[in-house]
């Protein structure tokens, strides 16, 4: 399995460590209401198909936002986490 | 007064030479990261331009004048080696000391491309990592920074921390390919 780092080019599988979903990039506001929070928290999707995830380069310290299908293995697209939440 | 007496970060375990290719420690008496602030990275290249010769090094790219390098170093970081940060970066990027953190080595020879590839899980052929390119990856177990400072040196960087340990997985790499060679 090969990742794109957008800085560094395509890269072994060994450089990178996984995270979490994406899910993390949307955090609520602090004043939002408690249903947010727990969605926030502790639910997630376990899907049959296109899944974004947080994956971290840990040479260069870039962390980005990796959409792959969990079906197929294949990774559809790989972006800085600095630029999707910008 | 006691005196403290500087001990650089491979004192005795280098140098390492086989056949082939010389692994030595490379001095270095100043080095600073500098990771410019949110918005302020024209402002940083254009300072360091000014003070020094060189820009802020795009992704994957070293620059030298004068006896002042600069390495990209990860996501909005580069090292400034062999000179002092310039003043004008004070309050547009964030500068730390790391003269005393690295182990830095030159890895030099014929078959310092070969030993390499042993290790890092990169295309470093010259025909497509030219001199004053720079990588950051793996060597075996250790993230690092590679850069190519002559048509068959490499510069290499890991944590001081990590220093003998990287030296013992080069070393093993570079007598393995200079025995093979041989036959």
């Amino acid at each position: 399995m090969r990742l794109t780092c957008p800085l560094c080019g395509a890269r072994d599988r060994r450089e990178f460590t996984y995270q979490c979903d994406a899910v993390a990039l949307d955090r609520p506001a602090a004043e939002a209401p408690p249903e947010d929070w727990h969605a926030y928290i502790h639910l997630r999707d376990n899907p049959a198909g296109e899944t974004r995830d947080l994956w971290y380069h840990d040479p260069c310290g870039s962390w980005l936002v990796v959409t792959r299908d969990t079906r197929t293995h294949a990774i559809h697209a790989t972006a800085l986490a600095a630029e999707v939440k910008r | 007064m006691t005196r403290l007496i500087a001990k650089s970060p491979l004192a005795g375990v280098l140098p390492v030479e086989v056949e082939g290719a010389a692994l030595r420690e490379v001095a270095v008496d100043r080095m600073t990261s500098i990771a410019p602030f949110k918005g302020k990275e024209r402002a940083v290249s254009a300072a360091l331009k000014e003070a020094l010769g060189v820009g802020f090094p795009a992704p994957n790219r070293s620059a030298a004048k004068n006896g002042a390098r600069i390495v990209w170093t990860g996501r909005g970081q580069a090292m400034l080696i062999g000179a002092e940060a310039p003043e004008a970066l004070r309050g547009i990027a964030a500068l730390t000391d790391q003269s005393d953190a690295w182990a830095v080595m030159q890895l030099e020879g014929a078959l310092a491309e070969a030993a390499l590839a042993r290790l890092v899980p990169l295309d470093l052929r010259s025909g497509v990592f030219k001199r004053g390119h720079t990588a950051r990856s793996m060597l075996f177990h250790m993230t690092c920074s590679i850069t190519r400072v002559a048509p068959q040196g490499f510069e290499i960087m890991v944590m001081r921390s990590m220093g003998q340990t990287a030296v013992h997985d080069l070393a093993v790499a570079m007598r393995s390919v200079a025995a093979q060679s041989e036959g």
